[in-house]
This record gives structure tokens, sequence and C-alpha cells, in this order.
């Protein structure tokens, strides 16, 4: 998405289609019609702040044997960067996979696993491995 | 007075009925079918929300009024309403703009048009509910539209064409219609309600950029780096500049339906052959035009020229009729302190301060100014032309029949007039 | 009522990647309101954390729309959007989501006024107890003796009892929840959602920054505040008021954990005397006092 540019104004709006979607089923006299302008209009994606997973300080790191596939983890991690695996852990239960990519390192999730699976890890020592 | 001079070439498509200024806004707004309407009231603006709440009542008009508790409150509840894609309206006066103050901003930063009513009224303290025109011109840099009216159909004709002008994809900026507190708000006048087929073949169902509701994870509004900001910003320029070719064109359509043409963001009477030139906003461009026939009746060639509109700004009319005079007097009724009065600094920049220019300021928190007024304004700058040549003067000030040059540069000379409280006087000369 | 996590859909309920902090209470709670009210929910969010927490233009890290608004005007602004997506014939779900100086400070006035004439919509406010977006300044939310940037000997003032303020609107609806009891929270916003006209949840945020503690503790130290009897959650409907778990078995203080083991994991009340503590007793004290005179009045105790 380019910033810095006067020209494509359009292209802008990450909205549009979001917009134009919604608006042939409404019944009423209104007409949504986008014109060329610049809206402060902002979509739903991932990494609103950029690779979140760089501000981490800890990695959580799931041990699969450990997991009983609880969901507790992803129910309050805050920042929804727990995965839950179906059946992907070694009893076949569900298992929870971590998102490094944007997980912050809060450390939540060890704190509310009930079985320890997770454990926070420092970061230097996977700077220091790789 | 364009009533009349129309009349002859068109189909009338409405009703004269005698009302006051803030009734024919209460009928423009159900005209235009209005959905939302959230007001609180104040002074002098009360009867618009009255009017409406009134009209909603007895069932002549389809909408829903919200009660709210203050005008911050008033104005970011029809913005809701107007996110929310239905046509929205609000209205106030002075303390009740001063308090949506923010909320003006951030109206105009997300696109969504919404027009408001704005009874001028002069902005405390002290307490004073008469016409000024502080308030109005403060919204002047916010990204609204901003028009006056110079009468009481013009209030009517300006709101229904604002809510085409705003809703125009070429726009997408929200719109305040301005009208004089008292002077026309209470003022019962003759005003033709057009039809409401009218209305409705020239406004057309609302249309607005984009609505937040379910269905599309959109945000309004968070947080936007800089660059990006700015360029917002640029657009919002662009746009105030592409809503004049809209307002011409919405305003030819009215005046072929109606046979009132708003085609000019400025009225202009007698101005083209004229060597003096009023200059201002509001009701008292009325005043001003009789004061230019009673002046060319003693052989001073005025012309006046009105400001319909103030964002967008009238640059290229002002210019066409005002570099060539040999005076522009600019009215205005209000103050910037310390230099001059707003419309005065707008006008003098279009200019280019070419012509001689002389701001008037008068009428400030209501004091009567008439048509006699505005011919000795007129007398006294022509004498000063006449003396000096050229003249360049940012703040003269006329105050019940004198004149107060209050320049902003050199420092000040002459005491300007002071009520004595000879109460307070004496309280203080016991306490010392 | 069961609560079955694996029941919940596994969409994303919110972006991952977004600016809150952290181990962020509101980042929490708004995934709450997600998993609860779907793709209904549609938020109007004053000035406060979340405003940034949304994350940077041109894309926003909630999964529903959002209209941002200036601090004052969440409830006004919600009035205008419920009723034009209700005029509309939509049945979006109208949330404000607003902070606890957006609410119960500079907000309080819309609040009282969209109570007043029964807008229809939710009205959630998120406390994390302080100014946290404009950097740990106090609220009138702010607990008695808690430390902020504008209260460094400790705030001398008493939280605001706001969720009775506003139950004596008589709305249909008032309940408080906790960040730490999804269950809970995730069930009354469902309540709140079937129900017409003006509803308001009081949501319990513990925040690490702001509170001083480590961002792994933020479910924890939630859930902390209500074993202590701290933080009570109920429900006043439609005039009647009842206690959820697991707070309906801690009207016997025996049954609450002391206070102490709550407060010691926060900085914000590292420099507490011991008067500040026992004047933060009594307030809790006088909280249960207040509940416990309502039930008996109600003849359900
Ligand atoms: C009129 C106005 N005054 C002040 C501010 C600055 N301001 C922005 S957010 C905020 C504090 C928000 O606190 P709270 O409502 O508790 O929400 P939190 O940040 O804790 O989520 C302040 C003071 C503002 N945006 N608007
Ligand atoms: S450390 Fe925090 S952000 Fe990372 S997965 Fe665990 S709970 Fe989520
Ligand atoms: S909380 Fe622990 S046991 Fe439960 S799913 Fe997460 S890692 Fe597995
Ligand atoms: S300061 Fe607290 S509430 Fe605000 S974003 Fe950070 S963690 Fe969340």
């Amino acid at each position: 998405m380019r910033l810095s540019s006067r020209k494509p104004r359009k292209s802008l709006l990450p909205g549009d289609t979001a917009l134009a979607d919604s608006s042939p089923s409404r019944k009423d006299e209104l007409v949504v019609e986008p014109g060329d302008h610049f809206y402060p209009l902002s979509i739903a994606a991932p990494g609103s702040m950029g690779r979140t997973g760089s501000w981490r300080i800890q990695r959580p790191v799931v041990d699969a044997e450990k997991c009983i596939g609880c969901y507790l983890c992803w129910l309050y991690c805050p920042d929804n960067t727990i995965i839950m695996r179906e059946k992907a852990g070694p009893r076949g239960q569900d298992v929870a996979s971590i998102d490094y990519e944007y997980c912050k390192g809060c450390g939540i999730c060890a704190n509310v696993c009930p079985v320890n699976a997770i454990e926070m890890v420092d970061e230097s020592k996977f700077i220091s491995q790789s | 007075m364009a009533l009349e001079a129309e009349e002859k070439t068109r189909v009338r498509r409405g009703t004269i009925v005698p009302m006051r200024g803030n009734e024919a806004v209460a009928y423009a707004v159900k005209l235009s079918r209005a959905r939302v309407v959230a007001a609180y009231p104040i002074t002098p603006q009360t009867i618009i929300v009255e009017k409406i709440d009134e009209l909603i009542s007895k069932g002549e008009m389809d909408a829903e009024m919200i009660h709210v508790e203050s005008e911050h409150s008033a104005l970011a509840a029809t913005y809701g309403a107007a996110v929310g894609g239905v046509r929205a309206f609000t209205a106030t006066s002075s303390h009740g703009l001063m308090y949506m103050y923010e909320v003006l901003w951030w109206v105009a930063g997300s696109r969504v048009p919404v027009v408001m009513a704005v009874v001028t009224r002069a902005i405390g303290a002290p307490w004073n509910i008469h016409v000024e025109h502080s308030d109005i011109l403060s919204t002047r840099d916010t990204g609204w539209l901003v028009a006056m009216a110079e009468n009481n159909q013009e209030a009517l004709d300006l709101t229904v064409m604002m809510f085409r002008v705003t809703e125009d994809p070429r726009v997408y900026l929200p719109g305040i219609v301005g009208l004089d507190g008292f002077i026309l708000s209470h003022t019962v006048e003759p005003v033709e309600v057009p039809d409401q087929e009218l209305v409705d073949e020239f406004l057309p169902p609302r249309r607005q950029p984009y609505t937040i509701e379910s269905g599309a994870p959109i945000a309004m509004g968070n947080i936007i780096p800089d660059e990006a900001f700015e360029e917002h910003r640029m657009d919002m320029h662009e746009s105030m500049r592409e809503a004049r070719r809209v307002i011409e064109e919405a305003g030819r359509e009215y005046g072929k339906l109606t046979g009132r043409d708003y085609s000019g963001l400025v009225e202009c009477y007698k101005c083209s052959d004229a060597d003096y030139l009023f200059v201002g906003i509001g009701s008292w461009m009325g005043d001003a035009k009789i004061a230019v026939d009673a002046l060319r009746e003693k052989g001073l060639r005025f012309g006046a020229l009105r400001l319909r509109w103030i964002r967008p700004f009238p640059w290229d009319e002002l210019r066409e009729y005002g570099l060539e005079k040999k005076a522009v007097i600019v009215l205005d009724r209000s103050i910037s302190f310390g230099y001059a009065g707003p419309v005065f600094l707008e006008v003098s920049s279009a200019l280019e301060a070419k012509p001689s220019m002389v701001g008037v300021l008068a009428g400030v928190g209501g004091v009567d100014v008439n048509y006699e007024d505005i011919v000795k304004i007129a007398e006294h700058v022509v004498s000063l032309v006449e003396e000096k040549g050229r003249v360049y003067v940012p703040a003269l000030w006329y105050h019940l029949g004198e004149f107060y040059p209050m320049k902003p540069g050199p420092l000040p000379t002459r005491k300007t007039p002071r009520h004595v409280n000879k109460l307070l006087e004496e309280l203080w000369s016991k306490k010392s | 009522m069961a609560f079955n996590i694996k029941a919940l859909p596994k969409k994303n309920y919110i972006m991952p990647g977004n600016a809150a902090c952290p181990g962020c209470p509101e980042n929490i709670g708004l995934k709450f309101v997600s998993m609860a009210l779907g793709e209904k929910a549609t938020l109007v969010v004053p000035a406060g954390c979340t405003s940034v927490i949304q994350g940077l233009w041109p894309r926003q890290g909630t999964s529903m729309p959002v209209l941002n608004i200036v601090f004052a005007a969440a409830a006004s602004a919600a009035s205008g959007l419920s009723r034009a997506l209700r005029i509309r014939g939509k049945d979006d779900i109208v949330v404000v989501w607003a902070g606890d100086g957006g609410t119960a400070d500079i907000g309080l006035q819309a609040l009282s006024g969209a109570a007043e004439r029964g807008e229809d919509f939710i009205y959630i406010c998120v406390d994390n107890e302080a100014y946290m977006n404009t950097g740990i300044q106090r609220s009138s939310l702010t607990p008695h003796g808690a430390w902020t940037t504008t209260t460094h000997r400790g705030n001398p003032g008493r939280k605001k009892p706001l969720p009775q303020i506003v139950a004596a609107h008589r709305v249909p609806y008032v309940a408080t929840a906790s960040i730490g009891y999804p269950w809970d929270f995730i069930s009354k916003l469902k309540k709140a959602a079937s129900i017409k006209g003006f509803k308001y949840i009081h949501l319990h945020a513990p925040c690490p920054v702001g509170w001083r503690f480590d961002p792994g503790l933020t479910v924890k130290i939630a859930q902390l505040a209500v074993e202590t009897g701290a933080w009570i959650l109920y429900e006043h409907e439609n005039g009647k008021l009842k206690l959820n778990p697991p707070s309906n078995k801690l009207v016997d203080p025996s049954k609450r954990k002391p206070l102490e083991e709550y407060i010691k994991l926060q900085g914000r009340f590292r420099h507490l005397t011991d008067r500040d503590l026992e004047e933060l007793k009594k307030e809790i004290e006088e909280n249960w006092r207040e509940i416990t005179a309502i039930l008996r009045a109600q003849g359900d105790l």
C-alpha cells in the first residue's frame, strides 16, 4: 500500500471492495457510492502494528507431549496468536501452536495452562542458536 | 426581491407562506426527508427544533428526534446517524456551536455528509443573545461548507441545496447554513415553500461514501501515518474547491425548478458598473442594497457583493468584481481581536489589497445597523479615499454613529467608548 | 450453565499484530466481545487505548466494524448510529467500547443521556482504573490508594460506583464482568444483545502497564480481583439484582481470598500504607454490604 503518492487515491481506500459488497443487499434508499476521495478508513488485517513478534523478550514454547488440548491458552491469548491444531498431538489430541510472527511474548498462555505445557524461554537463546 | 424579478418566467410549484427564518429551515429539513434530527435548545435556534418536533408529532415528517443532553452530543448523534446511512440534521447557535467544536472537525475529516443550521449569535462573556458572526466564522477552517442566507427564502433554499451539495460524491463534506439570529430567525417573511415533488426531483436519495455497519470490518478514524494524514487534508482541500462547481450546477438546477437561481457563490447587486463596493455576509447585505440605491441617487456609484458562500471561498467572483474598484468596503459583524474582521481578512487576501480597502466593524452583539448607517459608512470611506487617494484600513469600527479607527499596527492612541459602571466604581472606592 | 470452549468458532476474533501492549486486557475483552456477538457487533470507540490498539491505517486490528469518535461522544454517536441502522431495518448490535475515563468522567453526560432516553445499544466500560492512553493518570474509577502519574502519593479519592449510577437510570440491564471470566462476560453480552434498550456492562480489565505487574499475570490478577471480593460479578436485570459465580459464593467474607494476595502483585499498590489498606478494605466491605442489603430486600438472601 503506497502512502506517499497523491495519485491512486481509490486504491488507498482499503474498504472499497468491502463497501461495494455490502451495498447491493440494502433495501433502503441509501446509495453507497465511494467517490474518488481519500477516506480515513482501515480494514481488518493482521499486522496493523507490523510484525509484533519482534517485541518479544521471551518466547512461549509448547510441549506437545504435555499439552492436553484444553484451549485455555487459545481463549485468553490477547493477540490471537495461538493456533489450535486439531488432533495433531502425539496422542491424537488437539494441540496448541504459536504464531511467532505476531506473538508478543506476554506469557499469559504459560500462566493459564493447567498442565504447564508452555514454557517461556528467553529470546536470546534462539538468537544464539541460529 | 429575487422572487418578484423571476415571477413571470417560471411555473410556480410551491406555496407562499409567511414564516420565520427558523421555520423556513425546519420546512427545508422536512422537504429534504431527513430521517434523524438531534438537537439541543439555544436561543435563537430553538424554533427550528420545536418546529421539526411539531412536524414529526403531527405525522407530517417521517423522522426521529434524538433529545440529546448537549450540543456536543447533538452533533455526535447526528453524525452517528449519518454514518449509519440516513440523512441527518442538527441546528445550533453561539455557545452551542462552540461546545460542538471538536466534533465539527471529526465529522468533516470522516467525509460523511451532515447538514447543520447555525443561527448566528454573539458568544459570551457577557451573555448576549443577539446577532454576530463570530460563531459561524469560527467554523471556517473545520472542513465544513459554510453558506449564509440573506433572507428566510434563502434559508430554506440553501438548506435543501446543502443536502444535495454535501451528498455529491465530488464533495462529501458536511455543510452549515447560517442565518442571522432574530433578524431572520424570528422575523416573519413570505417564503415560497416548494412542493415535495419538486424537492424530490432536485434532491436524489441519500448518497454517502461508506457506512459503518456489520458485514464490513472497516474502522473509521484509527491512527494514520503523518504522510497519509497530510494527503487526506490535501484531498479535503481539493474537494472543497471542487464544491464550487457542484454548487453552481445545483444552484442552476434549483433555479430551473423554482425560478430562484443559486448558481452564484456570490450575489452581485449593481456591482458591475460600480466604483465602490460593499462586501459582506448575511442579512444586513439586504440593507446594503438599499444603501446602494440611496448612494447612487446621491451620485455615488456603489454596488453590493454578498458572499453567499464562505467555504468554498468565492475567490474568482471577488476578483472579478472587486479588483478594479476604487474602494472596497468590507462589512464585518465580528472581530478578530487586535487585527480586523474575519471577512475583511479573507476578502483582502483575495483582492491582494489592490483596490483601496476599508474593513468596517459594526453591528457586533446585535447593535442595530440600518441602511442609513451603511450610507454614512460609505460617505465616510469615500471622503477618506478622496482625501488620501489609496487607503488600506483593516479596522474601522463604526459604533452608534461614530467612527473609531483601530488599526492593527500602531499602539492605541484613541480611547474606545466605555460604558462606566457607576455601581462598581462606588464599590471599589469603598474598598480602597 | 456449561461453557464449552471448543464450541466457540475458531475465526480470527482479533487481528494478531495490532498495537496493544503485551498482555493487554482491552485486547482480551475485545476478543470476547467478538466471540459473543460475532458478525453482528459494530463498535463505537472513543479516545483511549483502543484507539491506538487498532494499529495503523490502512489496517485495523479488530475483527469488527469500528466507528472511532471523539472522547466525550461515544454514547451519543452510538445513539445516532443505532437509530439509523434500525431505521434502515438492520439488526446490528451497536456496542460502545469506552475506557473508564471515557465513561465515568468525560463521557458520563452523554452516557447518562443515552441511558435515560433508552437508546438501543450495549455500552461497555472497559475499566483499567486510569487514563492509560495518556500515560496512567488518575480517573474517577481509580481505586483508593493507587499510584498513578497524577497521584504519586496514592489516590486520595475512591472509586465512583458507576454500575450503580447507571442502574439508577432504571435501564433494563446492567452487569459487571471481568476479563478473567470469559464465560460470564460472554453470556452477559449475549443476554444484553437479546434485550432491547440501553444495556451497560462494566468490564474489569487489569492493565499490566498501568498497574505495574508482569504482563503474563493479566488474567490471574483479574481473577484475583474477583476471588478476593475486590471486584464483584453481578447483574441487574429489570431492577432485580443477582450475583454471578464465583461472586455468589463470596457473600460470606471467609470464603474470599485475602485482599493482600491481589494487592501485592501490583506495583501501583507498593507504597500502600496500612491506613490506605484499611480504607480500601472498608470500601470493598461497603460494596458488599450494599449488595447484600439489596439481595436481602429482594428476599434472595
Ligand atoms: C477532549 C479530549 N481531551 C483529552 C484527550 C486525551 N485523551 C485521549 S485518551 C485519554 C485517556 C483515556 O482514558 P480511558 O478512557 O480510561 O481509556 P484507556 O486509555 O484507559 O483505555 C485522554 C485523556 C482527548 N482525546 N480528547
Ligand atoms: S505469549 Fe502472549 S501473545 Fe504469545 S501466544 Fe502466549 S498469550 Fe499469546
Ligand atoms: S492451555 Fe496448555 S494444555 Fe491447554 S491447550 Fe494450551 S498448551 Fe495445551
Ligand atoms: S496501557 Fe494497558 S490497556 Fe492500554 S494498551 Fe497497554 S496494556 Fe492495554
